[in-house]
């Protein structure tokens, strides 16, 4: 059985491995971080927030600062598919952000079917259409 | 260890040394008792002797919803007859509380996070004023507080507490709160940014009766109004809020009629503790894992500084911990330090809002979730440090709280929301004060605040400006109503922020821009308090992007008023137009962060600033084209960063997406990628560093050795015991710099110092 935990990562509960949810590559052991086996670039914060005002005129430009911000993107290394992105302090290592106890997990889905598409939750989205009054 | 087993001549000495301490206590401060706890009580023995007797659910249900419907008309009337601009748009709660103090019932909309604290105060008046023969507690009384050391977020929230009593029987309390703004702090609008004590921050109300028999003591209240800037509204407030207090009492002793008052306390009681069981199996529902995030803030609002917001977040069975060792120590002369209470009530409120909304608005959400900090860091300040602008470092706790649960929450077949992206977080508004046009002293702040960019959902995109963190219901006000009390026009407003949006599948909800000019007066000022400048304050979420930063922008030496008379052609209704093309002449332009200290405004001086925008969602290649092309269309997004950003082929003039051109593009960039991204371990070993930046003062732990922090200048301390840090005044620093410069330049020019004794 697979359980879907982030909308590209997933982990096989029988081989205990992180899988990538768009190309199904076997990105690593579901006891250890999934980071380790993606690839890893220090992005310029420019490329993603523009100055929109002038930065040879001004301090701040609504560009956040490179020597006060990185940008870390991981990449799926067989597709190429931008699995998480951190904010973090220059120089800092990244986040071992989930950390599963994955003997746990398998105790608690072998009660639940498994899902092929994760459940969004309640919709509280109004009909537009129904109130043509 | 066996049980000790006292005689009776030790327990009754006990007793003594107790009574004796109680009687001689010389000053009754924050209680760490009360302040450090967030649970709700014990079951007392009149409320497990009410359970016993009231056990249909039925009735139980139907007296819930009468309450909850009279906390929603003290709401009403509060939001109708409010003065404080802050009632108006409902950044206000009323609530019902049991016996012993714990909130059951707080009104649906309004600012949630008190319902998490605001049982403090009630809790103090329980221990302390009850037994006190000069104080008591009796029918009509009503008891004020504001000082955030004895519950509450900050100084400028002002909370009415009214006993309900059943024939000389106390049975609960019912309590309203509303951000009052003027507070007679050293700046107006309540909350001080330039506060470096506790007593720079106005008025410190701990609990104390201000109403008998129902009416407010003259004495007091005029004790209040004449330590603040707007005496009136100090006023109005209070009998609102006591009116409200009033309703909702009327409406209590009409369940008292029809089934008494045992059933009510059935009712607070049992909602309580189903409330607290619903919430362990929820929790039991999520991943056991742990998950670790944090956020960095640029600022203290006096200068810019890094500090890091940690969250190491722990599920396993029912239990959740919130463990933020590692945030950053508390600055002793800063206010954007946060007492214990306000860091939970803000984490309560990510639940309210975004997990489980379909909770009553109590304390019992809360109860059962624990939370681990250390005591003199920022999210645990001590007593002395300042806290007005403890929503500085409790909106991070909310976004890290938000970021580290949706990680635990994706993969759980029940959810009660949307997975979302962290919203927005930081109130890019204008605080204001001084002398309007009427010639009355005013100090508050723009409803503006409220319009934070909503997340980018796991299905769609956040909303723009929809709502602020802290209350999901909440309005952005008429500025032309405004403009009736105040005498600034908002020149250019409710216009979106073109660019700025956090990019993913799902984009973040956008912020707009807001352009402000003095107009009617000759002692009028702004300030602004937000972090943010230098460094985004949120995180997107799998794979999406945060917002950007925002600075605030300055137009000086122009009157805008007079050239839109002469030359109207050169107003523009951009920050970019005004700030790039700089349109008015002999003016001056500069940008400055978000943590501008109050500044006196001359007539038709512009000052521009923009809401934020919610996190992204998702990997933006997997944007549909259509939705980039539909943020062209609302001037969200211009056509060529879109290309640029989302790698979307269209056609200029007609905006008509080549579906084939794109997807080769996107392909092709996904190559990219590969090809830029390296291994984990040669990144690590490339990039990562075993101290922070040299040259920029840093407060945090670093690389996840929690035990000990940074304190600025490079400096290590044990994380537990860090001690004060105290920083210096900029303007000091700027003069010490200036100095130095001079004495260089008088050196190379070769003049002598006229006076060289020290
Ligand atoms: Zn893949």
């Amino acid at each position: 059985m697979k359980v879907l935990m982030t909308e590209y990562l997933r982990i096989d509960l029988d081989t205990e491995n992180w899988e990538c949810r768009v190309c199904d590559h076997v990105i690593g052991e579901a006891r250890d971080n999934y980071k380790k086996g993606l690839l890893v670039y220090n992005r310029d914060p420019a490329d993603i927030h523009p100055s929109i005002i002038d930065p040879t005129k001004y301090k701040f430009t609504f560009c956040p600062d490179k020597d006060w911000v990185n940008i870390y993107e991981f990449y799926c290394p067989c597709c190429g598919t931008q699995m998480e992105v951190e904010y973090t302090l220059p120089g800092h290592e990244p986040l071992y952000d989930m950390e599963m106890d994955v003997d746990a997990l398998k105790a608690q889905w072998s009660e639940r079917d498994e899902l092929l598409e994760p459940t969004t939750g309640p919709n509280v989205m109004v009909d537009r259409h129904s109130h043509n009054h | 260890m066996s049980k000790q087993k006292f005689t009776e001549q030790q327990l009754e000495d006990q007793e003594l040394i107790t009574k004796f301490l109680k009687d001689t206590t010389l000053f009754l401060g924050p209680d760490p008792e009360i302040m450090r706890d967030h649970s709700i009580m014990p079951r007392t023995q009149n409320e497990a002797d009410c359970l016993e007797k009231y056990t249909d659910l039925n009735q139980i249900a139907s007296i819930r919803d009468r309450l909850q419907s009279a906390c929603e008309e003290g709401f009403e009337m509060v939001e109708q007859m409010g003065a404080a601009p802050g009632a108006k748009w409902g950044d206000i709660i009323t609530g019902i509380y049991s016996a012993s103090g714990d909130l059951t019932v707080g009104s649906a909309s309004g600012v949630l996070i008190f319902s998490a604290l605001v049982h403090h105060p009630i809790k103090f008046i329980i221990k302390n004023w009850i037994e006190e023969k000069t104080v008591g507690v009796r029918e009509g009384d009503g008891f004020i507080h504001n000082d955030s050391r004895y519950g509450n977020v900050h100084n400028t929230d002002q909370s009415m507490i009214l006993p309900v009593f059943h024939e000389g029987q106390l049975v609960c309390w019912v309590a309203s709160t509303v951000h009052e703004g003027e507070n007679g702090a050293i700046e107006p609008g309540g909350m001080p940014s330039m506060a470096e004590t506790s007593f720079d921050e106005g008025l410190k109300m701990s609990p104390f009766k201000v109403v008998e028999n129902y009416e407010i003591k003259k004495d007091l209240l005029t004790f209040l109004q004449n330590s603040v800037r707007e005496p009136k509204l100090q006023y109005e407030d209070m009998k609102v809020k006591l009116f409200a207090c009033m309703r909702l009492e009327q409406r209590i002793k009409e369940v008292f009629a029809t089934d008494g008052p045992d059933a009510l306390t059935a009712c607070l009681r049992q909602t309580n503790e189903s409330v607290v069981t619903e919430v362990r199996r929820r929790i039991s529902e999520w991943p056991d894992m742990t998950v670790r995030t944090h956020v960095i803030m640029d600022s203290t609002l006096r200068e810019n500084v890094l500090m890091k917001m940690n969250l190491t977040l722990k599920k396993k069975g029912d239990r959740l911990i919130f463990n933020f060792e590692g945030s950053s120590p508390e600055i002793t002369n800063r206010a954007i330090n946060t007492q214990l209470p306000g860091m939970k009530g803000m984490v309560g409120q990510a639940f309210m809002n975004h997990i489980w909304p379909d909770l009553p608005r109590g304390q019992a959400g809360l109860s059962h979730i624990e939370f681990e900090t250390t005591p003199g860091s920022f999210v645990d300040c001590s007593y002395s440090a300042p806290n007005s602008q403890s929503l500085m470092s409790i909106f991070q706790a909310f976004t890290v709280a938000q970021h580290a649960t949706a990680k635990m929450l994706y993969s759980c077949p029940d959810k009660y929301t949307r997975v979302l992206a962290p919203w927005h977080n930081m109130i890019n508004t204008f605080i204001w004060g001084g002398v309007n046009q009427h010639g009355e002293t005013l100090g508050n702040l723009c409803a503006d605040l409220n319009g934070m960019g909503g997340g980018a959902r796991m299905d769609r995109d956040g909303e723009h400006s929809l709502a602020p963190i802290f209350a999901t219901m909440a309005d952005i006000g008429e500025q032309e109503l405004n403009e009736e009390e105040v005498p600034f026009l908002q020149l250019v407003s409710k216009k979106m922020t073109t660019n700025t949006q956090a990019p993913g599948k799902y984009r973040g909800g956008m912020g707009y821009t807001q352009i402000a000019a003095t107009k009617d007066s000759d002692q009028w000022g702004f300030m602004t308090t937000s972090v943010g400048s230098k460094t985004p304050t949120i995180q997107g979420l799998f794979g999406g992007y945060a917002a950007g930063t925002i600075p605030l922008c300055k137009v000086a030496d122009v009157d805008v008023y007079d050239v839109m008379l002469t030359k109207p052609e050169q107003f523009k209704h951009s920050i970019p137009e005004i700030m790039n093309e700089q349109p008015f002449d002999n003016a001056t332009y500069s940008t400055h962060h978000l943590g501008l200290g109050f500044d006196i405004s001359k007539r038709g001086e512009l000052y521009m600033i923009s809401q934020g925008s919610g996190g992204g969602y998702g990997d933006l290649l997997e944007r549909d084209p259509a939705m980039v092309i539909q943020d062209i269309e609302e001037s969200l997004i211009t056509a060529d960063w879109a290309r640029k950003l989302y790698k979307v082929v269209f056609n200029e003039d007609t905006l008509a997406v080549d579906e084939k051109a794109t997807q080769q593009l996107r392909d092709d960039y996904r190559e990219q990628r590969k090809k830029q991204g390296v291994p984990y371990d040669e990144f690590v070993k490339k990039y990562v560093k075993d101290t922070p930046p040299k040259d920029i003062p840093f407060y945090g732990s670093w690389n996840g050795e929690n035990d000990m922090v940074y304190c600025g200048n490079n400096e290590k301390r044990d994380a537990k015991n860090p001690g004060p840090i105290y920083m210096t005044n900029p303007k000091d620093v700027s003069i010490a710099e200036l100095e130095e410069e001079l004495a260089q330049v008088r050196e190379q020019a070769g003049l002598e110092v006229k006076d060289k004794r020290k």
